[in-house]
């Protein structure tokens, strides 16, 4: 159990009282952005990223990661006594969560979200333990061909893939890798797309952009709804949380089933959003009460939370292993994990062993502390809700402004947040994509290099995408995935087709 | 069963009326960002060209990357045109109604004369400014709790990343009046 071993030495690290500290700060910060109404994981870790600038590396993913945890756990809350879903992938939870505080049985909806969002994400993280570093160590031997075709799966996979349409996924990708390209090139050193400003010379930085796109445009959008809001107080006694506890092993097939699912969409592009409401409902058709479903059943608090959690969780594997990350929110971590220049992907498993066990260990005890932390204080979040938004929707413009200038020191940048704001706002409103976008500003540049590398290696002849059978295929695969809408049409009128035929004969 | 169930309210006084009148539908929205996009697409396009979209002894030049993805981009975005265009559905989605914009504007003028002032106050005096303004005037909150809360947050903000992280930000005559 080699993987064991470094876990240990991961907790080694973490357990100081200063990054004990840090968690603790995370946890809460996370959870005041969760319950926050407008703000959730991505928009709370892309504000908070710059409070982490001065740190080291280890504490600072600690911090982000905590953040992110709290995000998670704060999302339910306000799912489940407001009936505002703090994410999409809250949504599903609402549908028995809601009706089970109506009932008064709000303690009972809560302990089950954060035990089941606490389960999902165990899960979740063991996966990553004993998986992870197989498949970095595996990821060794990639060289530039194998890495782009990974990159050509994330992309084509997000288009195939999401719901949204076509032809807007590939807008919002293809615009973040354009992003991505402005500046200096860093083969050749030559200037592109700058058209004269030296503002431009650096580039357009990743962090600014999703301060933009997920802080600034998130406000706008919570603005221009109707902010009044009523819900139910609750305060959780240890009698509710051991009854909960007591039922939960009646429901282990729909837990496993939904950390299952949840692992799966997580690690793939598919996302948290997916999982949650695939688990519902499947945890809905497999029940022998169907009717009881969106009345107030505890099951229907389980399955979406736990999915959503372990989705949310495993996004982090492939970021880790692959440095290519799951969600949005892992793409903002990847990120930051730049910042301080460390380059996310196989090498940072021999490179910074210390860093990455410190941060697997610190998911198993953010978990745990995080859980009895939302157990013990959700009055006090609860309460949080009484701040206006007035008050709160200027702090937040402060701090991402404060973030966006911290990263180079540039009023331009500031500009640039201001832009990407504005841009986030609208693209969110007539449904283009942010998650693609994130994903390709981020990804942007390392794609486009190990492309490169990869023609250089070849003399410019794309075969090298098929030169081998593990690239052959990968890449295969990802243009499977790109046709893949097409590919199902076609199947199933062949299907059709061949009924017919078979039909009147 | 918990019997300490008291109610939550929060109340949204100058909310937008769900009845408020469109100014523009989605589909006009979509229309205009797509021909947007497709503009940036042929500048980006020419610019990479001029750059060089050949090959040469290092391999693919600096321009050939990007512009087939603005070749791409522009694909994309002359194909959502055409779906707009050939898609006859009577009712268009709203973009956004009157009140919903007046909201919007309400956060991103401050916000924008937030970024200006920031230049010549620096950051923390402008957003103490942002803060006050915007709880008085647009929350229609009670004036010594949007002063005191405006003054508490900056003050913190400058505590923490000032001084206990050494982050720099814009400064203006107020923190040169306390040797910052």
């Amino acid at each position: 159990m080699e993987a064991f071993g470094l876990l240990v030495y991961g907790f080694s690290v973490l357990l100081t009282w200063k990054i004990l500290a840090l968690m603790m700060v995370g946890l809460v910060l996370g959870i005041f952005v969760g319950v926050l109404p407008g703000l959730g994981g991505p928009n709370g870790v892309a504000i908070l990223l710059p409070l982490t600038f001065t740190m080291d590396p280890t504490s600072a993913i600690v911090m982000l990661s905590c953040i992110y945890w709290g995000a998670l756990f704060g999302g339910a809350i306000t799912s489940i006594l407001f009936n505002i879903p703090g994410e999409a992938w809250s949504v599903a939870t609402t549908f028995d969560g809601y009706p089970m505080a109506q009932q008064g049985r709000a303690a009972e909806a809560l302990t089950a979200a954060f035990t089941s969002s606490f389960i999902g994400s165990l899960v979740a993280v063991l996966l990553i333990t004993f998986l992870a570093p197989g498949i970095a160590s595996f990821a060794l031997r990639f060289g530039p061909p194998e890495f782009f075709a990974v990159y050509l799966l994330t992309f084509c996979s997000f288009v195939g893939l999401g719901r949204e349409e076509k032809h807007k996924t590939v807008i919002s990708m293809a615009l973040g890798l354009l992003l991505t390209g402005v500046g200096m090139d860093t083969v050749s050193g030559q200037l592109r797309m700058t058209f004269g400003f030296d503002d431009l010379l650096r580039g357009i930085n990743f962090l600014v952009a999703v301060i933009g796109l997920f802080g600034i445009s998130e406000i706008m959008l919570t603005m221009e709804e109707r902010l009044a809001l009523r819900g139910h107080a609750a305060k959780i006694s240890l009698r509710v949380v051991l009854k909960v506890w007591k039922e939960m092993p009646r429901y282990w097939v729909t837990l496993l089933r939904s950390s299952a699912i949840g692992c799966w969409l997580g690690i793939t592009p598919g996302g948290a959003i997916a999982a949650s409401f695939m688990s519902y409902n499947l945890a809905k058709r497999f029940s022998k009460d169907k009717e009881s479903f969106g009345k107030g059943r505890i099951e229907g608090v389980f399955a979406p939370e736990t999915a959503a959690h372990a989705s949310g969780t495993s996004a982090l594997l492939p970021m880790l292993a692959l440095g290519i990350p799951g969600s949005g929110t892992a793409a903002i971590l990847l990120g930051g994990l730049m910042v301080w220049g460390l380059n996310p992907g196989p090498l940072l498993f021999v490179e910074h062993k210390g860093f990455v066990w410190g941060l697997i260990a610190s998911m198993y005890l953010g978990n745990v502390v995080g859980l009895v932390l939302v157990l013990t204080t959700v009055p006090l979040f609860a309460a949080v809700l009484r701040v206006p938004f007035s008050a709160i929707a200027p702090m937040i413009v402060v701090s991402c402004a404060i973030g966006a200038y911290a990263i180079q020191n540039a009023m331009f940048d500031i500009w640039l947040m201001l832009l990407f704001g504005v841009v986030g706002y609208v693209f969110k409103k007539i449904g283009i994509p942010l998650a693609p976008f994130t994903l390709a500003l981020v990804l942007g540049n390392r794609a486009e290099d190990s492309f490169r590398l990869s023609m250089i290696g070849s003399g410019g002849d794309m075969r090298v995408f098929w030169s081998n059978g593990l690239v052959g295929s990968i890449t295969t695969l990802a243009l499977v995935l790109l046709f893949w809408p097409l590919l199902a049409g076609g199947f199933a009128r062949l299907g059709r087709l061949v009924k017919d035929r078979k039909g009147p004969a | 069963m918990p019997k300490t169930e008291t109610e939550i309210v929060v109340e949204d006084p100058t909310a937008p009326a769900s009845d408020s009148p469109a100014v523009t539908t989605n589909r006009t929205a979509d229309v205009v960002v797509s021909v947007l996009l497709l503009a940036f697409a042929a500048l980006l396009a020419y610019d990479n060209w001029r750059t060089g979209l050949g090959w040469d002894s290092t391999g693919p030049q600096a321009g050939y990357f990007p512009f087939y993805l603005s070749v791409i981009l522009a694909g994309a975005c002359l194909w959502g045109i055409a779906k707009e265009f050939l898609a006859r559905k009577a009712a268009a989605e709203t973009f956004v109604t009157r009140d919903q914009l007046r909201r919007v504007l309400q956060v991103f003028v401050p916000t924008l004369l937030f970024c200006f002032l920031m230049q010549w106050l620096g950051l923390y005096v402008a957003s103490f400014l942002l803060i006050a303004g915007f709880m008085v005037f647009v929350g229609r909150l009670a004036v010594w709790k949007s002063l005191l809360t405006a003054f508490l947050f900056s003050l913190i903000m400058f505590v923490t990343f000032e001084i206990a992280f050494d982050v720099i930000m814009p400064k203006g005559p107020l923190e040169s009046l306390f040797g910052r």
